[in-house]
C-alpha cells in the first residue's frame, strides 16, 4: 500500500471516529451548545457539558502531542505539517469573532454541522451549505487581497521576489 | 443544571481527542475541520482526496450513528432558514479568515499551547456567548 493510500484511509477512519465522538458528546445538539453559552437563567439551568467535551478531547490529545512532538515524522508521511505562526493579527481575531457570531446564532460549528448533514438533518444541511459558500467567499477575498498586496509590493520594488516572499509570509497555517 | 450530560460528553470528548491524535500520529496533520474542509474548495491542488475522505468519514459517521441513535441529532433550537443561512456564512467565512474552529484551535491548538489558538478560542467563545445572550434576551430565543 502506498503512503498516500495509507493517509487517505487514515483520514477516512479519523472522520468516522470524529463523527462518533461529536454525536456521543452532544455537540450535534445545537440546544446543548446554546445551553452552554446561556447564563441568563442562572446556574440551575446552565449546561456545562461542552466544557467536558473540550476537556475530554484535550485529555487525550495533549499527552499524545507531547509524545509525538520529538519525532521526525508521522507514520504515513515524511514530515509533520503543523501550523508554525505565532503572530496575533486582526485577521485571526476578526475571523474568530465572526465564527463566534455564527456559532452562537446557529448552534453548529463546522464538525457537528457536517456530521448532522450525514444524519440527514435539514437545518444542518442549510447551515452547512451556506458554510461552504462562506468559506469560498473568504478564499476569494483572500485571493484579491493577495493580488493587491503583490501589486503594491511590485510597484514599491520592481523585483519579482518581493511579491513571492510577501505571499509566502501571508500564507496562513490553516487548522 | 438540567440537560447536563457529563459522562457522555466526556466520553465523546475522549473519542474526539483520539481521532485528532490519530490524525497527528498517522498523517502528521492538525485535525481541523474548517481547514480540511476549506482546502477541498481550493481545487485543483493535488492533495484533496484525503480531505474529501475525511469529510466523507464525518458524513458517513453521522449517517450510521443516526441509524442507531437518531435522538443525537434532534434540533430543538428555533431558527428560521434565513438565520441558519446567515449563521452558516459567518461560520464559513470566519473560520477561513481566523484559520480554524473548535477542533483546530480548540482541541489541537490549546493542547499545543499555541497563543494564536488561545486568542482565537477566547474570541469565538466570548462572541458566541454574547450572541446567545442577545438572541435570548432580545428575541426570546427565536430568530
Amino acid at each position: 500500500m502506498s503512503p498516500t493510500t495509507k493517509q487517505n484511509l487514515a483520514s477516512l477512519g479519523v472522520g468516522l471516529l470524529f463523527a462518533a465522538g461529536l454525536a456521543l458528546s452532544g455537540m450535534t445538539l445545537p440546544s446543548k451548545v446554546i445551553g452552554f453559552f446561556d447564563f441568563s437563567r442562572g446556574l440551575e439551568s446552565w449546561d456545562p457539558s461542552l466544557a467536558f467535551v473540550m476537556g475530554g478531547g484535550m485529555a487525550v490529545y495533549l499527552p499524545i502531542y507531547r509524545l509525538v512532538r520529538g519525532r521526525k515524522a508521522p507514520l504515513f508521511d515524511d514530515r509533520f505539517r503543523l501550523p508554525t505562526r505565532k503572530d496575533i493579527d486582526v485577521r485571526l481575531v476578526g475571523g474568530a469573532v465572526l465564527f463566534g457570531l455564527g456559532w452562537g446564532l446557529g448552534g453548529f460549528c463546522p464538525g457537528p454541522a457536517l456530521t448532522s448533514v450525514g444524519a440527514l438533518s435539514s437545518k444542518a444541511m442549510i447551515m452547512a451549505a451556506s458554510m461552504l459558500v462562506g468559506m469560498f467567499l473568504f478564499q476569494q477575498v483572500e485571493k484579491l487581497l493577495d493580488q493587491a498586496k503583490a501589486k503594491a509590493a511590485s510597484k514599491a520594488e520592481p523585483k519579482p521576489e518581493a511579491a513571492t516572499t510577501n505571499r509566502k509570509m501571508n500564507a496562513g497555517a490553516a487548522s | 443544571m438540567e440537560n447536563f450530560t457529563p459522562l457522555s460528553s466526556l466520553a465523546g470528548g475522549l473519542l474526539i481527542g483520539l481521532a485528532s491524535a490519530a490524525m497527528l500520529v498517522f498523517n502528521g496533520r492538525i485535525a481541523g475541520i474548517s481547514g480540511i474542509t476549506g482546502g477541498v474548495l481550493k481545487l485543483p491542488k493535488g492533495d484533496s482526496l484525503w480531505r474529501l475522505l475525511f469529510a466523507a468519514g464525518l458524513l458517513g459517521g453521522g449517517f450510521v450513528y443516526a441509524l442507531f441513535a437518531p435522538e443525537a441529532f434532534t434540533n430543538t433550537v428555533d431558527r428560521s432558514t434565513a438565520a441558519l443561512v446567515v449563521a452558516g456564512l459567518l461560520v464559513g467565512f470566519g473560520t477561513q479568515m481566523g484559520s480554524g474552529c473548535t477542533s483546530g484551535h480548540g482541541i489541537c491548538g490549546l493542547s499545543r499551547f499555541s497563543m494564536r489558538s488561545v486568542v482565537a478560542v477566547g474570541s469565538f467563545m466570548a462572541t458566541a456567548a454574547l450572541t446567545v445572550f442577545v438572541v435570548t434576551r432580545f428575541f426570546g430565543g427565536v430568530l
